[in-house]
């Protein structure tokens, strides 16, 4: 009996509609409703959160100015601005993805150009993977016993950015393994057949054409080192640190530093009194910059691929 | 078109053997080919034909869980002894499917000499327009020499391909069906450059064309499922009547 | 290269392309050529950097052992500890590190909390991002589906102490008005904003398992008359179903990982929540949250740091679990 209906529906659709039967008007009813249940789901992450942004961005209003930015924090927090907690982040994630950026193209290079598939290969494919799914307060433990004390670092920039460095480390090798195999198989064939090495092939062919994906993948990265704390917070993040107002280079390599997303844990948790403008602006400031650097990224993406080369 | 008995064997293939796994695709076969030949390859697909030309290149060592045993001997020594670069170099190999590399025209070509350490402008400039010449490619791009290779059409690519082979000055020209992906005209011009190029070097023709077979080659050899039904001058190969008869057949068209 | 190789190189080059001829059949006997060959010293330093790639490859092993091994190295002396048992550690719910009388180490209400708050986020966020994935790979138009995946890009991008922030203030604030509770911080705030964090993985991944349904799968559905909606229903979400269990895992892994958010969201109570307007401490954020004040090398340190090893443990295995799901996804 269905099976007749459905039959003889598939006829109507096949006329044209000529014949709308009750079942077809059915479907159609039935097919609206699911997409829009379906679009309601979809907004319904969406809605909220721009309602808490805008939230937060109101909130923040009193507080935002330039000197905001520019300013140390002054009086235990309760005034000035988050100066130190900026320039912190930008050490941190220079020498973390120093160091990540380039170890991660190397594994990556080797995963995609040089293994064989055995058994070892296999191996490191997995452990990279298990990396990234590491929790980031495990990579606090981690830094803290391999860094801070194993190494003899202290508590320092240094310290906090090699832990953050593992922890974009797998991430970074990921994409930019995907970056690698992108490219085309025929092009490393041809390259093969008149006499040329795999290095040779890789660094003439392979890499220039996937700068882009692996560009994308770093800058991913480093919005992602500058917001997180867990990491930062017993390697080389401290409550305060005093420093100048707009001085471009406050720390070195051994001291500990301040940083936004930890001066935000800070603000919000452990002072008292605070106005309450302040940590709203200060989760105003961190997230604009990682919305920013993320940005960065997108751009990156669609202006590489609107150049392709085959 | 005589074979002499005292001509150089250039290639000799002795019991060779490959299996992509447990599958075993070319099952024991031997033949030489002499210098400053062109032996044509016949045979119906899968007869493990392109196989046979990456053991020979031993570029079938980037495919994973190959196993080749046998030997095959470019200027008497056993290519497995030979430096495997150098050996490539001495062989040109042109993919059925057109390749442009994405970089300009004249660094695809310049690309295997640049490989090999050859970085003089003079001797590049040189050595591009006359593989370019050849290929019968360079009046076509001689204007636009820094635009991409992937931009061209694909009759094109394919003499940018083989632009590419004779770059690196092969004494060994293999061509694997060249011709699969580009119209007449342009495999006619592409036929008399190879009619040319044979007091060069000596040329292994892999064809589904029995009838290219017929003009440009003077032996040829009919492959079937990774055997050798025979081998031999085309005067027999194409006649009424060759050694086997499956040569015939498959000539005629009987079967393919 | 010095000049007087490249000179002699661009001569030997002429002297063989002067000998080849490109007109009519000359059979001229040809010498072969006089071969350019790359210097040994390239060739030497290629040999080398090749083989740092290769190091540097198989050391990327060595990275997941050593985060393993420094963690447990901190952790391991307290097995010879006279106060801690591991039965206890395990499977007790009274944490009370600090006592100066009677000091015990059970974890039990923490993992508790961690799988509470993970629980409601998950029944949050699979149902929405599924409803998500399905509206974005079959029911919308190009322009709105890249749109919708770059809000999703940046969804994924807010820093986990924004996350902890506002469900701090916005979230806790909302809940007191909903509910009546005096205290905002609990399992359902945190439940709520580690929803929002998951989405975006539980989003992209569900999309690619349903993308990776063949299509002609769909053409057969559309053949048979079906209509979208029980395309989806009938078909594509049997077909999909390993690739969406490996989301819904993997957003498990990433809510027990969760640190900050969870810290700043739900509360400060060790204890079993009895509803999900409790307040709860989960592993992560009892780990953040202590040790700071535990003094180095003490027993209070190193339980922390097995605690720590719990966690790798967990998320290690779950993790495994979808990453194994999702290969069988690919390879068809």
């Amino acid at each position: 009996m269905q099976a007749e209906a459905q039959l003889s529906s598939f006829g109507a659709a096949a006329a044209g509609r000529f014949t709308e039967t009750a079942l077809t008007r059915r479907k159609d009813f039935t097919q609206s409703i699911a997409k829009w249940v379906f679009f309601s789901m979809a907004a319904a992450m969406i809605i909220p959160l721009i309602t808490i942004l805008t939230y937060l961005v109101v909130k923040a209003m009193p507080a935002l100015s330039l000197d905001f930015l520019l300013d140390p924090p002054m009086r235990g927090m309760r005034e000035g601005g988050v100066w130190h907690a900026l320039v912190g982040p930008i050490y941190l994630v220079f020498v973390a993805l120093a160091a990540s950026a380039r170890v991660g193209l190397l594994v990556a290079v080797y995963l995609n150009e040089y293994a064989r598939d055995n058994w070892f290969n296999r191996l490191i494919n997995l452990a990279v993977i298990n990396l990234a799914g590491v929790p980031s307060i495990v990579h606090a433990l981690f830094g803290v016993g391999a860094f801070v004390y194993a190494a003899k670092f202290g508590y320092s920039v240094l310290s906090a950015a090699l832990t953050l460095a593992i922890m974009t480390l797998p991430v970074i090798i990921a994409s930019t393994r995907e970056a690698l195999a992108s490219v085309p198989m025929s092009f490393r064939e041809a390259c093969w057949n008149v006499g040329a090495t795999r290095w040779q092939t890789i660094r003439s062919i392979v890499l220039p054409n996937s700068i882009a994906g692996i560009l994308t993948g770093v800058i991913l990265q480093v919005s992602r080192a500058a917001g997180e704390t867990a990491p930062i917070m017993f390697t080389g993040a401290v409550f305060f640190k005093a420093v100048e107002r707009g001085d471009l280079f406050p720390y070195h390599l051994t001291d500990q530093c301040m940083a936004l997303s930890m001066h935000l844990f800070v603000v919000s948790t452990q002072v008292n009194n605070v106005p309450e403008a302040i940590p709203y602006a200060t989760a105003v400031v961190l997230l604009s910059t990682v919305l920013i650097v993320n940005a960065l990224s997108i751009l990156v993406r669609t202006r590489m691929r609107s150049r392709k080369k085959w | 078109m005589v074979i002499g008995m005292t001509r150089n064997k250039k290639i000799e293939v002795q019991d060779l053997r490959l299996s992509y796994g447990h599958k075993e695709v070319i099952h024991g076969i031997s033949f030489d080919i002499y210098e400053n030949e062109i032996l044509g390859v016949i045979g119906p697909a899968q007869s493990a034909k392109t196989s046979l030309l990456r053991c020979i290149n031993r570029t079938v060592e980037f495919t994973p869980k190959t196993h080749v045993s046998g030997t095959i001997k470019v200027d008497g020594i056993d290519v497995r002894k030979q430096d495997v670069f150098e050996l490539r170099r001495k062989i040109g190999m042109v993919a059925p499917l057109p390749v442009g590399l994405p970089i300009t025209i004249y660094d695809n070509v310049a690309f295997a000499p640049r490989c090999s350490g050859i970085t003089h402008k003079g001797a590049l400039d040189q050595l591009v327009e006359k593989c370019l010449r050849q290929a019968a490619l360079w009046d076509e791009v001689k204007d636009r020499l820094g635009s991409l290779g992937t931009k061209l059409s694909g009759g094109q690519q394919q003499r940018l391909t083989i632009a590419r082979a004779l770059s690196h000055q092969p004494e060994i020209l293999c061509l694997d069906e060249f011709s699969i992906a580009i119209d007449p005209v342009t495999t006619m011009r592409i036929e008399d450059v190879l009619k040319e190029l044979r007091s060069e070097m000596t040329i292994i023709l892999v064809t589904n064309l029995t009838q290219q077979a017929r003009r440009l080659a003077s032996r040829t050899m009919f492959l079937w499922n990774g055997e050798i039904v025979e081998i031999d001058t085309n005067e027999v190969m194409f006649s009424e009547k060759p050694r086997d008869r499956r040569t015939y057949e498959y000539v005629a068209g009987i079967f393919g | 290269m010095n000049p007087s190789n490249q000179e002699s190189q661009a001569q030997a080059l002429a002297a063989a392309l002067s000998t080849t001829s490109v007109g009519a059949g000359a059979h001229a006997v040809r010498t072969a050529p006089a071969r350019a060959k790359r210097s040994t010293l390239a060739i030497t330093a290629e040999r080398g950097f090749e083989w740092v790639i290769r190091i540097c490859g198989v050391s990327a092993v060595l990275f997941v052992l050593a985060i393993f091994f420094f963690v447990f190295r901190e952790a391991f002396p307290v097995f010879k500890s006279a106060d801690f048992h591991l039965g206890k550690f395990l499977f007790s719910t009274e944490w009370y590190p600090t006592s100066m009388s009677n000091v015990r180490f059970g974890t039990l209400a923490l993992t508790v909390g961690s799988f509470s708050v993970t629980g409601v986020a998950m029944l949050i966020a699979v149902p929405f991002g599924l409803g998500a994935a399905i509206f974005v790979s079959e029911f919308c138009g190009p322009r709105l589906r890249e749109t919708l995946k770059v809000v999703i890009e940046l969804l994924a991008a807010i820093p986990s102490v924004v996350w902890g922030f506002i469900g701090l203030t916005v979230m806790s604030r909302l809940i007191v008005q909903v509910t009546g509770t005096p205290v905002g911080v609990n399992v359902l705030n945190g439940g709520i904003i580690l929803a929002l964090m998951s989405v975006p993985i539980i989003v992209s991944i569900s999309e690619d398992a349903l993308k990776a349904v063949p299509d002609s799968f769909r053409e057969a559905g559309i053949a048979l008359g079906a209509t979208k909606w029980q395309l989806v229903y009938k078909v594509l979400l049997p077909a999909a179903k390993n690739g969406l269990l490996a989301a819904v895992l993997l957003g498990v892994a990433r809510g027990v990982g969760e640190t900050m958010a969870v810290l700043m969201a739900t509360g400060h109570a060790v204890h079993i929540p009895h509803g999900i307007l409790d307040s709860v401490r989960t592993l992560t954020a009892n780990i953040a949250a202590e040790l700071g004040e535990a003094p180095e090398g003490s027993d209070h340190y190193r339980v922390l740091f097995l605690t720590g090893v719990l966690l790798f443990g967990i998320t290690f295995v779950v993790n495994l679990t979808a990453d194994m799901i999702i290969r069988g996804m690919r390879r068809r």
